[in-house]
């Protein structure tokens, strides 16, 4: 314990630094304006905003990117309880209660009960972190390149298994991205891949930015374009002291949800497929089918409200933990987070704590000061929201946009990037309307040259024979974990088979 | 175009896109084992597109077996409402790329910024004309003086000239604060103009 108190106390201290505490209260305001907007989250928020990270030094620029993180995951409830439109995918099971209790003219009650789960959730999620990162981080320091190419195809694995996307779709995902981290000059023999049609831009690769940046904000914001078509109701939030002080003396009836969905989100968030999203959904459904009153769920019972919160902000911490000890990202946000990190010099994985402790702890402590900071604003600042989520789209959506042309030409001050960024958002906008998912292909062009790295340094190191990977035994782990993850959707769809037989056989 | 459709035009243009990936992955390099050196630098490339080449194989196969819900929707693909928006828009942002290439990025901005919020906002012209300028102008500030990071300006980099000698002479540094401060200020000014008005009347 004594290993982890002193390194946090230094981390405190340093975000308290006038810049780090600058930069977490804006990235905390950014982020709570960001989840609170419907077509916005916390990964367009994080892609969108992390060119202009590069004025700062990068302890500072991952502290603002993660209290923008942070700060959507509370911001999400406010649409989702005063629209009924999830601010982002990790609030919709919020709508689910959030809703009818504003409609029942208590959207205060929810308000305040989305924001105390949200800290619980962070609070529980935070101190899981400072406990679980060191010993995780001396753990991976036994990886090699074969380790580190198996995790790799441990965590597209998971996509495969756990996402519940298209199988095959999700699999073009994963490679397409791993074809476009190619682009440009192989890093061993310098020799120039993938140049098409002999266009120049192509010779500097393609930065993960600008498909980031690409489908997550000219792709969302034409797919919200599309789907927010009509009048959105925003209900009216009255509030007082006295109610406000009555709501906060309900808390202890859903205490034990929000303890038990916080603890869960954060180990759903560390699975590479996971992230907030499907830990809100799991921790709604465990809440829901452990309650004394299962059918006032739906209806307006705070649990319903608390659950999801609780896990979906616990979980944006728990997916940083995979990024910063294993360099592996837990979630579309920290694929982006840790693209960012490579962009500033920084190698994720182990030697981090090692080479950076100031950037690690540095991190560490500002969630704690993020997770206070972002809950007072959340509960000041709720009447500005609600008004700013007036605010018509058509004047929203230029402004992204605007904001995504620009952020998408400061990394290499280059329009062929800028065009690049246009015809992806577009095309993943075409695409996910035909359900393919888009997080693999970002997850892969970040980690693809890692992976092709670590694998032909493998396969240099054991002069071409593949068995390597099965030879030693933490790279045979991962192989294997991987193998029953990308199997398990073929094993369902055969259990639900022989399910529905013998139901047919039972009912005749 | 319906949603079952518009999911084999993708296959099949992706299965495309994969051969030519492939194609070029070949193109020159090697895709094989090279003794002493390990995997050609074709090799990864070339792999991971005829992997994509199959997966969209796969979706092709399962497309006419109708094994997915795309493969039996008959939903439009994109709504005759929404294919006017969303068509307009791509058009808008398309015509904001080529701007910046010919007029420069701000200028650009102006006058996609004038189309989206007057043409397909319906938006009154005080605020069209605030939001078109100002947004613009607070770009340059903060790219050009605070991150000097400078944006393409196309033929129209001599206009600029002039605001550079304000960027980069004396005093440079107040004005950019200020531009940079009130603009947003400004933003402000007619909603607390009309809470004002609201506490008035009560």
């Amino acid at each position: 314990m004594e290993t982890v108190l002193e390194p946090l106390l230094v981390g405190l201290l340093q975000a308290f630094e006038p810049l780090n505490l600058m930069m977490l209260v804006i990235g905390c305001l950014i982020g709570l304006f960001v989840g609170a907007m419907p077509g916005l989250g916390s990964v367009n928020g994080v892609a969108i905003l992390l060119p202009v990270t590069f004025l700062v030094p990068p302890t500072s620029a991952i502290i603002f990117l993660a209290a923008v993180y942070y700060g959507a995951m509370y911001g999400g409830a406010i649409s989702s309880i005063t629209l009924g439109i999830p601010g982002a995918s990790t609030a919709v099971a919020t709508v689910f209660d959030g809703r009818p209790l504003a409609q029942a003219g208590k959207a205060d009650l929810a308000l305040l009960t989305a924001a105390v789960a949200s800290f619980i959730g962070g609070t529980i999620s935070i101190v899981l972190f400072t406990l679980f990162a060191p010993p995780l981080a001396d753990f991976a320091l036994k990886f090699g390149p074969t380790e580190e190419f198996a995790l790799m195809v441990l965590a597209f694995a998971t996509f495969i298994g756990l996402g519940g996307d298209d199988i095959p779709k999700t699999i073009f995902s994963i490679l397409i991205g791993l074809v476009f981290a190619t682009i440009g000059l192989d890093i061993i023999s310098g020799k120039p891949r993938l140049i098409f049609f002999d266009i120049d831009g192509f010779l500097h690769g393609v930065n993960f930015l600008v498909l980031a940046i690409g489908i997550y904000g000219i792709g969302e914001i034409l797919w919200t374009l599309e789907q927010t078509k009509g009048d959105v109701q925003v209900h009216k939030v009255t509030t007082s002291f006295k109610s406000f002080v009555a709501n906060l003396k309900r808390v202890r009836e859903y205490f034990p949800t929000t303890v038990m969905s916080g603890v869960l989100g954060y180990f759903v968030g560390i699975l590479p497929a996971a992230g907030a999203t499907p830990a809100s959904l799991m921790s709604y459904g465990l809440a829901k089918t452990f309650s004394k009153d299962p059918d006032s769920f739906g209806k307006g019972n705070i649990s319903g409200i608390a659950a999801p919160e609780s896990a979906n902000n616990s979980a944006s911490t728990g997916s940083m933990l995979p990024m910063i000890t294993l360099g592996i990202p837990g979630s579309p946000t920290t694929a982006i987070l840790l693209g960012g990190m490579i962009i500033w010099g920084l190698r994720p994985g182990p030697l981090l704590f090692s080479e950076h402790p100031e950037f690690v702890w540095g991190l560490i402590g500002s969630l704690y000061i993020a997770n206070v900071f972002t809950l007072i604003f959340n509960l000041a600042l709720i009447p500005v929201f609600v008004r700013v989520l007036t605010l018509k789209f058509t004047i929203l959506a230029p402004m992204i946009f605007i904001l995504c042309v620009v952020g998408g030409y400061v990394p290499e001050q280059s329009l062929h990037d800028v065009w690049l960024m246009f015809i992806f958002g577009v095309f993943g906008y075409l695409l996910r309307k035909l359900n393919y998912p888009v997080a693999p292909a970002v997850l892969a062009i970040v980690l693809g040259p890692l992976a092709e790295r670590s694998l032909r340094q493998s396969l240099l190191a054991s002069q071409g024979d593949a068995m390597i990977f099965l030879e030693r035994p933490l790279s045979a782990t991962f192989i294997g974990i991987a193998a029953l993850l990308a199997l398990y959707p073929l094993f369902a769809a055969w259990r639900r088979r022989v399910r529905e037989a013998t139901q047919a056989a039972s009912d005749q | 175009m319906t949603v079952r459709a518009a999911e084999l035009v993708m296959a099949v243009f992706m299965t495309i896109c994969s051969l030519a990936i492939m194609y070029k992955s070949s193109d020159g390099l090697k895709i094989g084992w090279i003794p002493g050196s390990g995997p050609g630098s074709g090799a990864w490339p070339f792999w991971l597109s005829f992997g994509m080449f199959l997966s969209c194989l796969v979706i092709i196969y399962r497309w006419f077996r109708r094994h997915t819900p795309e493969s039996n929707s008959t939903e439009p693909y994109i709504g005759n409402q929404e294919s006017r928006i969303i068509g307009v828009t791509i058009a808008a942002l398309f015509f904001l790329l080529l701007g910046a290439h010919i007029v420069g990025i701000y200028f650009s901005i102006v006058l996609f910024l004038l189309f989206y919020l007057k043409v397909l906002g319906g938006h009154g012209w005080g605020l069209t004309s605030f939001l078109s300028l100002a947004t613009p102008t607070w770009l340059f500030f903060f790219f050009e003086a605070v991150l000097q990071k400078p944006l393409p300006k196309g033929y129209a980099e001599e206009l600029f000239y002039p605001l550079y000698d304000v960027i980069y002479g004396k005093g440079g540094s107040v004005v950019t604060l200020m531009v940079l401060l009130g603009i947003p200020a400004l933003g402000f000014v007619p909603p607390l103009l009309n809470w004002f008005r609201g506490r008035a009347a009560v």
